[in-house]
């Protein structure tokens, strides 16, 4: 491990996350082997690394949607299950039906549902929280609109307001930059920016090697295994990148100019 | 005379608001077991129910018993119709065999033993079997008071379950991932979901049968989802259609009592559905077919208003010759005189001799319509690595979907290169 040096702070109940002698495996094949990670609070953490290196798979592992081989996974110093309602998730946008007959508002009050408890219905306080959290993605105006009617990037900050409303300490995102306008990647970041200010964290699977440095404060490289953790600074180098990215040509151009820019 | 008769029969009131009832509470329920993709597991539970039919039956005779006592057989069907659903999660865990063939596997493998064991009942007792094959077909006539009681009391019980759940199936269906994050059992839902669909499928058997019990599921709410975007308002609706159609369903055959029950009740629901698909006010064919006139309309009325700004900005006169504008955009006379006259009804185009000019709100709307157009066009230039996919060009105005900050600049670049005219040379034509 360059370097960061490999921490082993025992599950401290400072860390937003903190996962230790983490397996994950689909079928027969590790997907994810031995993964030690201590993520500081209050920061912005990228995940790198290339397809099929299992970055998604670290969150949902994380958060108990596939089952783990092995390995613990604490949120401030206590198992997942017993600190739920410290945690959002932001799924990728690919992975619901957007032709589903609900409005934008309707899907951010999804963000409360868990709050809200077992028969209780959506009130006007709900859906005043999930306008707010609307509003603040600059989405105020499309609350009424049925979910297929946005575009893709639209459908993105509905997903981030509903995360939003949940008001959670520790927020984990997969791809919400994938596939968005430039319009919407701006107030992502605009909205990242405010959630560190809140001295929340936020845990970004993200692939856009260009933008990582600029964007956040802390990298998990990943491949298959955890190649470097720390903070932008330290990790983000050639030699990390060659070894998450392995030593493909044409990943080397992408590489050396990310590199330059993030020295800018 | 006949048909009054039995519609003021006791029996017949019975049947018509048993079925009635019974397609309320599938319309509600199966709203949400279309919205989770499970339509055609609720067909194989329905057709996993026949083993458990004939089983309880022999087990009832065996015990000296009369075998065709309705709650043995329902009990039985219930347990059947849920193994068969269990059956399908287990091929579908612990092979690598995909939902579609498990679901064809199950309902086959079922349905053949259930067909299989009513041979030999049939062989081996003295027509006392008789009457066991309605519940395939289903057989209305023979309900009693006592059968309308039990599917009015299952309904009412699974539209209150489901009312009460109403939220939580909701997550369930549109993100089952983010539903387990927030805390909720996921999987004990969908078992709660299939279990009031299983309850359905079996109180339906007597009057619809296991081969068409599935339709009073689908197609109530696939009809509903043509009129709205609105869950709950769909879910009422689908309702108030698989209650409408059964009812009326059971009237008709009643009346006509070589119809079954269950053939009219699901030929009833398929008119509603065709009145749906094509009159819906959400999605409906007809709406969708003057949506479509209305985008044509409008992007032919912005091509002509654009052809007519641009070449009057290249001549430097506001009137433009008509074989001008014809041979701007290939229009054939007559296209480009439909739309000249519907533009001049609108008062945006006049005509004098055989040149064309904008009128003053025509110029203003057409000055929008250009810069609007020239700011996406230099915004896919220069943005070109992201951005086709996501933009709608017609449908959003350029500041709805990019901000302020990013506008100012493509303007600033438009003016740079003297392009607040076009950004393109001419000859590149425009796409749509």
């Amino acid at each position: 491990m360059s370097g960061a040096p490999a921490q082993h702070l025992e599950h401290s109940v400072l860390s937003p996350l903190s996962i230790h002698d983490m397996t994950v495996a689909y079928q027969r094949k590790p997907v994810l082997w031995d993964i030690d990670l201590d993520l500081p609070p209050g920061k912005l953490v990228g995940i790198l690394g290339p397809n099929g290196a299992g970055k998604s798979t670290l969150i949902k592992a994380s958060l108990d949607l596939i089952p783990r081989a092995s390995g613990r996974v604490h949120i401030f110093g206590k198992p997942y299950k017993e600190q739920r309602h410290l945690v959002a998730y932001v799924p990728q946008r690919e992975s619901v039906d957007w032709d589903f007959p609900v409005s934008a508002l309707d899907v951010v009050t999804m963000g409360l549902y868990g709050k809200l408890g077992w028969f209780r219905r959506v009130g006007k306080k709900e859906k005043a929280l999930a306008q707010e959290a609307l509003e603040r993605v600059g989405m105020g105006e499309y609350s009424a609109r049925q979910i297929r009617q946005l575009s893709g990037g639209q459908q993105q900050r509905v997903f981030l307001a509903r995360a939003l409303v949940q008001d959670a300490p520790v927020t984990f995102m997969d791809e919400p930059f994938a596939g968005v306008d430039a319009a919407t990647e701006k107030a992502i970041v605009a909205l990242l920016e405010s959630l560190r200010e809140a001295g929340k964290t936020v845990v970004v699977v993200h692939h856009d090697l260009q933008t990582m440095a600029e964007y956040f404060d802390h990298l998990v490289m990943l491949n298959m295994r955890v190649v470097a953790a720390g903070p932008t600074e330290e990790v983000f180098n050639e030699e990390n990148l060659r070894k998450t990215y392995g030593g493909r040509l044409t990943m080397l151009d992408t590489v050396a100019d990310a590199l330059r820019r993030s020295k800018e | 005379m006949t048909s009054l008769i039995s519609l003021a029969d006791y029996n017949t009131k019975v049947v018509v608001l048993g079925v009635l009832a019974l397609g309320t509470s599938c319309g509600f329920i199966g709203s949400f077991m279309l919205l989770r993709k499970r339509a055609l597991m609720a067909d194989t539970v329905s057709h996993s129910t026949l083993p458990g039919i004939a089983m309880a039956f022999l087990l009832m005779v065996a015990g000296g018993q009369d075998g065709k006592w309705l709650p043995g057989l329902l009990l039985g069907a219930l347990l059947s119709g849920l193994a068969g659903m269990g059956a399908v999660i287990a091929v579908q865990r612990w092979t690598r065999i995909k939902e579609d063939a498990a679901l064809g596997i199950v309902l086959s493998v079922f349905f053949g033993l259930g067909v299989s064991l009513l041979g030999i009942i049939q062989k081996m007792s003295s027509g006392s079997a008789a009457g066991l094959e309605s519940f395939i077909y289903g057989k209305t006539a023979s309900m009693l008071a006592a059968d309308a009681i039990l599917i009015a009391a299952v309904g009412a019980f699974s539209l209150l379950l489901c009312g009460a759940l109403f939220k939580e199936f909701t997550l369930l269906c549109f993100d089952p991932d983010f539903a387990t994050s927030q805390g909720l059992p996921v999987l004990l839902l969908d078992v709660a979901l299939m279990s009031l669909v299983v309850l359905l499928t079996v109180i339906g058997l007597q009057a619809v049968g296991l081969i068409l019990v599935i339709a009073l599921l689908i197609i109530p709410p696939a009809s509903a989802r043509f009129w709205t975007d609105n869950l709950s308002v769909m879910a009422f609706l689908a309702a108030a259609f698989g209650g409408v159609a059964g009812g009326v369903g059971a009237l008709l055959s009643a009346m006509a009592p070589k119809w079954p029950a269950g053939a009219v009740i699901v030929l009833a629901n398929s008119l509603l559905f065709t009145l749906s698909f094509t009159f819906g006010t959400t999605r409906g064919l007809v709406v969708r077919w003057k949506e479509r006139r209305t985008l044509n309309r409008k992007i032919a009325r912005q091509h002509l208003m654009r052809a007519l700004f641009e070449l009057g900005e290249e001549t430097g006169s506001d009137l433009v010759p008509w074989d001008r504008v014809s041979a701007e955009r290939s229009w054939s006379q007559q296209a480009l005189r439909r739309e000249v006259e519907r533009a001049k009804s609108q008062g945006l185009v006049e005509e004098s001799g055989s040149n064309l000019s904008l009128t003053e709100s025509g110029m203003t709307k057409a000055a929008r319509v250009v810069r609007n157009h020239r700011l996406w066009e230099t915004y896919l230039i220069t943005h070109a690595d992201i951005a086709p996919s996501h933009v709608d060009r017609d449908a959003d105005m350029v500041e709805h979907i990019l901000d302020k900050a990013l506008i100012a600049e493509l303007e600033a670049l438009l003016q740079a290169e003297h392009h607040l005219p076009s950004p393109h040379p001419r000859d590149e034509g425009v796409s749509p």
